[in-house]
């Protein structure tokens, strides 16, 4: 009988590909958003990496975690160097590890940083070694993939974030790690050590400079005005913070932002508001998307009706002809149940099709580290709630088809 | 096997009808008829309108329940719950009707082929060929049933009832809307196709035009005028 339904769908081809389409539609937005909205949360989670606190240039809390610890925003401004000796004399910090931003490599940031940062996302080597020296840098699995780097060779960084800006051609850096693949931020990093970033701007430091305390820290500058002036004191971007204790979490954030010029941004808060603003957008359109869907099973609804109708005649002679009922029925549940599937499958490859794209398009999307093609589990249950509106759609005239007298349909359409 | 002559079997008739009532509320249509066709015999059956023919064929073709009295197919009872009659007549009877002959979506040779699928018989393109070639369509065999005229549709119907085999080929008042060439090509082909096949032909109709293709008759007679 499915040789039957595909015969009746391709008989109102019409009516038949808006349903689909219908379908389609709402599963497409729905497997959108399912993607985006479980990606994000995870990635956010991943990336976070146990940081509890990020300290940094006062400005925007939201932006001083997206810029530096999903390499996501521009930085709010750059702190003293002085603020890392500082905040891991504290004794309730476990943990301080200091990021220096402000250039990029083929549009991939170059970070600063020390190797324990690394470790943060349990990074492991495919090739070579941690950088030891100033100019050696390793880079992340992405990174290696895209710009087809290989160990020891030579690149100079450009500054900005993004790619096609100035070079810092006196100051190139060379290959000594490849990073494997995490799934996280690093990915797409080229880490190199914090002194490295000064002598790429021209800024010159001393031994003495990670002690000594600056008195001049301008909160409102920002890291790029820095470009190629030399005499410039050594500053970080921001310090990535792991507590020894829970206690910590209550006296190190008030402190900061108490007795000093810089900010502390608790990550769990931040994402969570982030996700919290995310989730009201989605949830409306998520809410779009499965009335979108309603009106797909309502359309079949109506077309297997109005079909069961017409073909009344023809459903008898099918039943004359040998057909049985459960046939018949089936043939019937067949045809919304083909639109379903075929607009799940659609709709599937029209909501990944639409990321892949998206993410071709957009930087940010790009940095945000959605893979488009990854399936995920609540797709299936997209799925299986479209193909139950559609069996939904289709029992009744496939009952209606099911009851009729023969004799009397017989003797109504001769 | 279609050509079953040798066998005790087809001596016996394929249709027997005993005793057969049958009333619509309190209207009775059909009074203590009975009949008995043989093996390969073809048969009309007569009589004015509203006379009951359709309703006799829709009780042979188990489309409405027998009551009163039996009718047997091939020996089998055509009695019992719906479903039950349903694979009787899947197994040994085809149908065609005046208007109602193909599914609309299915091409000529699909018709044949869900038919054949639907009496349970093996999937045989060979036959569909020989047949459609028999009725004179193998040169439309891809053509939709719309794009059929009605004597083109007429032998398509033909075919499709006789693809499953059918002991008993009933058609119900198959000509009435055709012209004189028309119902004699229709006569010839039913009768023809259906000695070559071996099948028993009975044809509800108030067509005299087909009496001189069937001379045996079975007149059916208004129980209402009987009684005035
Ligand atoms: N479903 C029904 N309910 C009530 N009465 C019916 C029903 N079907 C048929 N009848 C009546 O039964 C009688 C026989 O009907 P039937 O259709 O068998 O006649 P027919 O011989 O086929 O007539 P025609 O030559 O016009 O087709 C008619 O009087 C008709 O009105
Ligand atoms: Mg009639």
């Amino acid at each position: 009988m499915l040789g039957l339904a595909i015969a009746y769908l391709r008989d109102r081809a019409l009516t038949t590909f808006l349903n689909v389409l219908l379908l389609a539609l709402a599963v497409a937005t729905l497997a959108i958003l399912l993607l985006f909205s479980s990606q994000i949360g995870t990635r956010f989670e991943r990336d976070a990496a146990g940081v509890e606190l990020v300290v940094g240039a006062k400005g925007s809390p939201l932006q001083l975690i997206l810029s530096s610890l999903y390499q996501i925003d521009a930085p709010t401004g750059n702190i003293p160097l002085a603020s890392l000796a500082f905040l891991r004399s504290n004794r309730a910090v476990a943990q301080a590890i200091p990021l220096a931003l402000g250039d990029q490599f083929q549009g991939f940031r170059i970070v600063g940083t020390e190797p324990a940062y690394a470790d943060l996302y349990g990074a492991e080597f495919a090739e070579g070694r941690m950088f030891a020296d100033a100019q050696e840098a390793v880079i992340g699995a992405e990174v290696a993939r895209a710009t087809g780097m290989g160990l020891g060779q030579r690149f100079v960084g450009s500054h900005g974030l993004s790619a096609g800006e100035t070079e810092h051609d006196h100051a190139p850096f060379m290959a000594v790690g490849i990073l494997q693949p995490t799934g996280t931020v690093i990915d797409r990093l080229v880490l190199v050590d914090v002194p490295s970033i000064w002598d790429a701007h021209g800024i010159h430091y001393g031994e003495e400079a990670a002690g000594e305390e600056h008195a001049r820290h301008d909160e409102h500058e920002s890291h790029q005005e820095h470009a190629g002036e030399a005499g410039m004191t050594p500053e970080i971007t921001a310090v990535l913070v792991k507590y020894r204790s829970a206690f910590g979490a209550v006296s190190v954030p008030g402190m900061i932002n108490r007795q000093t010029d810089m900010q502390a941004a608790v990550p769990a808060v931040e994402t969570a508001r982030l996700l919290g603003l995310l989730g009201a957008g989605v949830e409306g359109a998520r809410i779009f998307a499965w009335l979108l869907a309603a009106t797909g099973g309502l359309s079949i609804f109506v077309a297997l009706l109005q079909a069961a109708n017409a073909r009344e005649g023809e459903l008898a002679l099918l039943r004359v002809m040998g057909a049985t009922r459960a046939q018949l029925f089936g043939t019937i549940v067949m045809e919304a149940l083909l639109i379903a599937v075929v607009g799940c499958a659609l709709g599937l490859l029209l909501g990944h099709g639409a990321l892949a794209l998206a993410m071709g398009a957009s930087d940010t999307l790009r940095e945000v580290g959605i893979s488009a093609w990854l399936l995920h589990p609540g797709e299936l249950a997209i799925v299986a709630a479209v193909l139950g509106i559609a069996l939904s759609a289709a029992l009744i005239p496939a009952l209606r088809v099911v009851r009729t007298d023969l004799a009397v349909t017989l003797a109504r359409t001769r | 096997m279609a050509d079953a002559a040798g066998t005790p079997e087809a001596a016996a008739p394929v249709l027997v009808i005993a005793g057969l009532r049958h009333d619509y509320g309190s209207a009775a249509v059909l009074r203590d008829f009975s009949f008995s066709a043989a093996c390969g015999q073809h048969s009309l059956l007569l009589g004015p309108s509203g006379s009951g023919k359709t309703t006799l064929i829709n009780l042979i073709a188990g489309l409405l329940a027998v009551r009163h009295g039996s009718i047997r197919i091939a020996g089998e009872l055509m009695a019992g719950t719906p479903a039950a009659r349903d694979d009787l007549r899947r197994r040994r009877i085809g149908i065609i009707f005046q208007t109602l002959r193909l599914v609309e979506a299915l091409s000529v040779t699909a018709n044949l082929r869900l038919a054949q699928k639907l009496a349970g018989r093996a999937p045989d393109e060979a036959e569909i060929a020989r047949l459609l070639d028999e009725v004179g369509l193998a040169h439309r065999a891809g053509a939709r049933p719309r794009a059929l005229s009605q004597g083109e549709a007429q032998r398509a119907a033909v075919a499709r009832a006789l693809v499953g085999r059918p002991d008993l080929l009933i058609a119900d008042e198959p000509t009435s809307a055709l012209d004189d060439a028309n119902a004699e090509r229709i006569a010839r082909l039913l009768v023809g196709t259906a000695d070559a096949h071996g099948s028993t032909l009975l044809i509800a109709t108030h067509d005299a035009r087909l009496k001189a293709h069937i001379p045996h008759a079975l007149v059916l007679t208004p129980i209402a005028a009987e009684a005035a």
